[in-house]
């Protein structure tokens, strides 16, 4: 049994290796600030956007602090609030059914600057393409492919982080993926080469 | 099986195989035809090169200002 002093000793205790916790949860968050924008620039249209998105998932993860469980995935519980703050701020409204037909293939995109471009230099042919080109084609990607892009491409997260922050099965994050990058690559032929995909 | 349907079944594997989403047995098979296939090797340098390309095109840095008002977000110490 404790004695009358010891318990609020042990709740004093307790309170300092809270905020120790929370303190060294804190500085691991930010930490990951840069990350997270990346990731966030390219979900929504514009920075602002992704500024504003930014800010609410920080506030948002410093008031739940206490749900993420130490040890495991950060990263990816950070980004789980982001998206889904991405939906609820509405941007699900916009969803349109991705009807076009079936892309083309993998080889698509290096088959049309090949032939449009030539093919002497076919080790640098990716510098065909414009930074800006890549932006705007990605842009163009209907969101529910793009997020699987952004997360596994520019997020660097594995298919199985991207299906617990989307909150889907992992076959559908390959799926998607893999759509996704098709999508992709046919507007990338279109911007960079005019041509209809 | 033909050569083309092999390069068809080539451009299959190139997502799973760049992302090493590929099975031991469908790695070895993919690395077989690359190593002779100039057609299907080039490409597959291409898918490379484009991600990177991608990765970077859209590596805009994070405004200062963010950061620190992230950090101002932080839960004062008493």
């Amino acid at each position: 049994m404790s004695g009358p002093m010891a318990e609020p000793e042990t709740n004093a205790r307790r309170i300092a290796e809270e905020a120790r916790d929370r303190v060294r949860f804190e500085e691991e968050v930010l930490e990951l600030s840069d990350q997270v924008y990346r990731v966030a620039r390219r979900l929504v249209p514009t920075r602002e956007e992704a500024e504003d998105l930014v800010q609410d998932t920080y506030a948002r993860a410093f008031r739940s602090w206490r749900s993420y469980t130490p040890g495991t995935n950060l990263r990816a519980w950070l980004m789980r609030i982001l998206t889904n703050l991405n939906i609820d701020r509405g941007r699900r409204e916009q969803r349109t059914p991705d009807t076009r037909p079936m892309e083309e293939g993998d080889y698509f995109l290096y088959n049309r600057l090949e032939e449009t471009t030539g093919g002497n230099d076919e080790e640098r042919i990716v510098e065909r393409l414009s930074q800006d080109g890549v932006v705007q084609a990605l842009s163009a990607v209907p969101h529910d492919f793009r997020d699987a892009i952004v997360l596994v491409d520019i997020g660097d997260f594995s298919y199985g982080e991207a299906a617990q922050i989307l909150d889907i099965p992992i076959g559908t994050v390959m799926s998607r993926l893999h759509r996704g990058r098709r999508i992709l690559k046919s507007e990338l032929a279109e911007v960079a080469v005019g041509e209809e995909a | 099986m033909g050569f083309e349907s092999i390069c068809e079944k080539c451009e299959e594997m190139l997502q799973p195989y760049l992302d090493r989403e590929l099975n031991e047995t469908e790695r070895r098979e993919a690395e077989g035809h690359l190593n002779g296939c100039g057609y299907c090797s080039k490409r597959y340098r291409f898918e490379e090169d484009l991600r990177r390309f991608v990765r970077s095109a859209c590596d805009e840095p994070m405004p200062a200002e963010l950061k620190a008002k992230l950090a101002s977000l932080r839960t004062p110490l008493l």
